[in-house]
């Protein structure tokens, strides 16, 4: 191992600084001021970085750099076997636990033709409208602290708490679940586990009432995120947008009701929320409507849960058949798919994740530009987006 | 105890320049770190479901003694292209500000370290001294966060002194004096429809008088809902972002003398300062007790300035200087139209 | 879909600050009979002070604390080291010869656990060992209170993973419509 790089290092070594030097620059002209935002900021949901170049306080033009939390999972993938997959891409989007492991998991059991049970269906639907209820609570707390009221946030944190007991309860983990299986879940629901969710339930709606009053009815909230980011809708179908983003513009799509996607969406009785605004007040407003939703959907199904076995009848060392198939489902944060290639093996060969977050911060640039510095930490709030589901 | 306080030789010049300045030392840091236990610590967590601190001391009220042994510890940094001289000295302006307007507040009949006739003038303009400080903290620093952070306070700061002194013209107007003392004795004083149990604070008549000086109070000291200077999620700390240790700590004891400052400022003009009705003004005991009842008045003041400061989001500095000049100046513009009316009226 | 006009504006402000208002007075005076009005916050704050108190809800049964071992049941067939993500379980063995289990049967050859260690510092509690485990060794514990002060004391050896399995709870039933057979726990 010797310490000369060869001349393709060298040559990536030079281009990668050249990259940085580009972004890098602080050349002070009139295009005004350059103020880098991030990677270490309180408001950035994790290390992404903003350069914003200032003109007073108003942004002239916006860059995004992400790749500072980049894990390499897609790489990571292709040497595990599918169990340790599950285990690992529970991480991507760590606050939607459950929802990270769906699409996969349908996507092998689309490739293997698998029918899962109907009991497994209505428990993962529970648990990833319960990803849901987690994943946004946070997000309703986290955008007042960075519109600058402290209390909702921890008022998000503490009603948060009885939905993950509820995940811990019933998978152990409340973070990483880890409880999807090729053929259906892990284990079957402790006694006891549907009148406390249905328990939970009630305060989850209490808790949407308090952010109606604490948060969205407040006036200054109001002031501060109505018309500000408005995204008209062909400009966020063109840009890829996905998830509330989408639905605060008036874009009607949810992949949970359009595509048949195996969960047990049709047997209930819900409604697709959305704002036709499409500005940031638009798509907290939505967002807070589909926690009340979900809290309805689980509500449904636990009261027409069917009785039956939760594992589909699967060869101990799972070996899925060779094929492609891509499943996108309606994750917390948007669409969410997995594109998974296989060649017979114990393990995938090539698993590409679309993940939502990506594609919705590439429209920041184009949002950002001629707004004031405020208003960039109340957008991106309000696009909500993870570091992890950026980066993998 | 009391006998002893009154009995000091108050012709001895150097007996009360001591007490003096003990006084006002103690007063100041006092109501700040009764301040910061009460409100920062303790009613901002209960009023987010959870504690506080409770280590420090029975049930974290020595927290401040921690968190001051804390900062003193902390390495110095000062940025390498800052400006030095300023950078030290900004913290000291804005301290030196809110301790000099302890100098014309009164704190009971004689206990009072200047009776200026323009007591209340006096008081606002040391107030806005500190505007200075933190434009200098701001500047001094180079850092383009507290640029932004030094910039956005140098707007603010500005416009909200305007409805401040509006809202206390009102207050002058129907007491018919500027001197501190004279307004405290106007409300003990006076009477409401000609009954004089409780005397005539004038919070009952210039209720929008103190709405609008409650809320520049707010803007004054930069809290939310107008704190776009120390914008936390924005610009980290705003102004103070490159301060550490003992420079930081001077910041933060500096805000929350001020707070404390200002609400006993506001309890003497608007809730009847250090008098309690039915006690004379000239009585010697209110030299003791008028510093204590002028205590809880700032901290029945002090909780509505944090409740509201734990409650709402902040404003954009446009919004913030639109509320400013088309919100609050007419109502303080009505608001003195009205009194100087009834004055003459009754 | 616009909101219903207020009745006056600002109401939202002060609607807001009833609710803080009213957060903190049940933080401050929690509801406890005729004791509510004492002021009792450590009660009404929804924080425990750990490790001074413990939470009111232990950790659940399923909770995935720690990993136990029961040695007599592994035959170091290495199937969870393979399956572990992070390669994290550390497992020795060799061969040796056990008695004939009747009187003039030919000797059996079984495998003997020399070092069985699990490395909790890379350890992503996933719970794939214990799900792929045949032979029931290894077992979900709830506890959690073992963090240590050096990196190395968290390569738990034989001797404490065996004594995590006292921890390890029995399974618990299930909810009614459920076909899955409540194991057991070989004590």
């Amino acid at each position: 191992m010797t310490d000369v790089l060869t001349e393709a290092q060298q040559l990536a070594y030079a281009n990668a600084q050249a990259a940085d030097g580009r972004v890098n620059v602080e050349v002070e002209t009139e295009d005004g001021m350059t103020l880098n935002i991030g990677p270490q900021h309180p408001a950035t949901h994790g290390t992404l970085r903003v350069v914003a170049r200032l003109d007073g306080e108003q942004v002239v033009s916006a860059d995004v750099i992400c790749g500072y939390m980049h894990r390499g999972y897609e790489k990571l993938c292709e040497v595990r076997s599918y169990p340790q997959v599950t285990t690992l891409i529970n991480r991507i989007d760590w606050l939607g636990s459950f929802a990270n492991e769906v699409p996969f998991i349908l996507a092998a059991e689309q490739l293997m033709e698998i029918e899962v049970p109907d009991r497994a269906k209505w428990i993962r639907t529970i648990l990833f409208e319960m990803s849901r209820l987690a994943n946004i609570s946070l997000f309703i707390g986290d955008l007042s602290l960075q519109v600058g009221a402290q209390t909702p946030a921890f008022l998000a944190f503490r009603d948060r708490e009885y939905v993950l007991n509820q995940i811990e309860a019933v998978t152990g983990g409340r973070f990483h679940p880890n409880f999807d299986r090729i053929g259906g879940l892990k284990d079957d629901l402790p006694k006891g586990w549907i009148a406390d969710t249905k328990a939970a339930m009630v305060r989850i709606r209490e808790f949407c009432d308090l952010m109606d009053e604490l948060v969205l009815g407040n006036e200054i909230f109001q002031m501060r995120m109505r018309g500000v980011g408005i995204i008209p809708p062909e400009v966020a179908l063109s840009y890829g947008l996905s998830g509330a983003n989408l639905r605060g513009s008036g874009v009607d799509w949810d992949l949970r009701r359009d595509a048949n996607i195996g969960l047990a969406y049709d047997q209930v009785d819900w409604k697709v929320w959305t704002h036709p605004d499409g500005d940031s007040y638009a798509r907290s407003w939505v967002r807070v409507q589909e926690i009340r939703e979900a809290t309805k959907i689980i509500d449904q199904l636990l009261d027409t849960m069917p009785s039956g076995p939760v594992m589909a009848k699967v060869p101990r060392i799972i070996k899925v058949p060779e094929g492609e198939a891509y499943v996108a489902t309606e994750n917390p944060l948007g669409e969410m798919g997995y594109y998974l290639v296989s060649k017979g093996d114990t393990g995938p060969f090539r698993v590409k994740i679309r993940s939502a977050s990506f594609n919705n911060i590439s429209i920041v640039p184009w949002l950002l530009k001629g707004v004031y510095v405020p208003d960039i930490i109340a957008i991106l709030g309000s696009l909500y987006f993870i570091l992890g589901d950026i980066d993998r | 105890m009391i006998s002893s306080v009154l009995a000091i030789d108050w012709s001895n010049y150097w007996q009360q320049s001591i007490f003096r300045v003990l006084g006002a030392a103690i007063f100041v840091i006092l109501g700040a770190g009764t301040f910061v236990i009460a409100f920062l610590f303790k009613m901002m967590s209960y009023m987010q479901s959870r504690l506080g601190p409770m280590e420090a001391g029975p049930h974290g009220t020595l927290q401040l003694l921690a968190e001051v042994g804390k900062w003193l510890q902390k390495e110095d940094l000062i940025p390498s292209r800052a400006d030095r001289t300023l950078f030290k000295l900004a913290p000291y302006i804005v301290m030196a500000s809110t301790f000099l307007v302890v100098v014309v507040m009164p704190f009971g009949p004689d206990a009072y370290f200047i009776n200026v006739d323009t007591g209340i003038y006096l008081a606002l303009a040391l107030a806005s001294l500190s505007v200075i400080g933190i434009i200098v903290a701001g500047w001094a620093s180079a850092s383009k966060y507290s640029l932004l952070g030094a910039l956005r306070a140098a707007g603010q700061l500005i416009a909200y002194e305007l409805p401040m002194v509006l809202a206390v013209v009102g207050v002058v107007i129907q007491a018919g004096t500027l001197n501190l003392q004279g307004i405290v004795a106007a409300q003990h004083q006076g009477e409401i429809f000609g009954w004089g149990g409780i005397g005539n604070p004038f919070i009952l008549t210039q209720l929008v008088g103190f709405v609008v000086f409650l809320i520049a109070t707010q803007a004054e000291l930069a809290q939310p809902p107008f704190d776009m200077p120390v914008a936390e999620s924005e610009l980290v700390t705003g102004y103070m972002t490159e301060y550490s240790g003992m420079r930081f700590l001077l910041f933060f004891i500096a805000e929350f003398a001020s707070a404390a400052v200002f609400a006993a400022l506001a309890a003497t003009l608007f809730l009847g300062g250090w008098a309690i009705p039915g006690v004379d003004l000239d009585d010697n005991v209110m030299n003791v007790v008028g510093p204590l009842v002028l205590f809880v008045k700032m901290m029945l003041v002090g909780a509505l300035i944090f409740w509201a400061r734990f409650t709402f989001p902040r404003f954009r500095e446009d919004q913030l200087q639109a509320f400013a000049w088309k919100a609050l100046i007419p109502l303080a513009l009505v608001n003195i139209l009205a009194t100087m009316v009834l004055k003459v009226a009754f | 879909m616009a909101r219903p006009p207020r009745s006056f504006p600002l109401k939202g402000l002060f609607i807001g600050l009833k609710r803080t208002a009213i957060i903190f007075m049940q933080t401050m005076f929690p509801k406890r009979g005729i004791k509510t009005v004492l002021p009792a916050p450590t009660i009404g704050a929804h924080t425990v002070q750990y490790p001074y108190k413990s939470p009111p809800e232990v950790p659940v049964t399923r909770a995935r604390g720690v990993i136990a071992l029961k040695s007599e049941n592994c035959t170091v067939c290495m199937l969870c080291a393979r399956s572990c993500p992070d390669w994290c379980i550390y497992i020795e063995g060799h061969k040796t010869k056990a008695p004939p289990r009747r009187p003039g049967g030919k000797e059996r050859t079984v495998s003997a656990l020399d070092r069985f260690d699990i490395d909790y510092s890379l350890c992503m509690y996933c719970g794939i060992c214990v799900e792929v485990c045949p032979f029931d060794a290894l077992f979900w514990s709830p506890e959690f209170e073992y963090s240590e002060t050096r990196l190395a004391d968290l390569l738990h050896d034989e001797a404490r993973l065996n004594e995590w399995f006292e921890t390890v709870p029995e399974f618990e039933p299930y909810e009614a419509g459920s076909t899955a057979k409540v194991r057991k726990v070989p004590r």
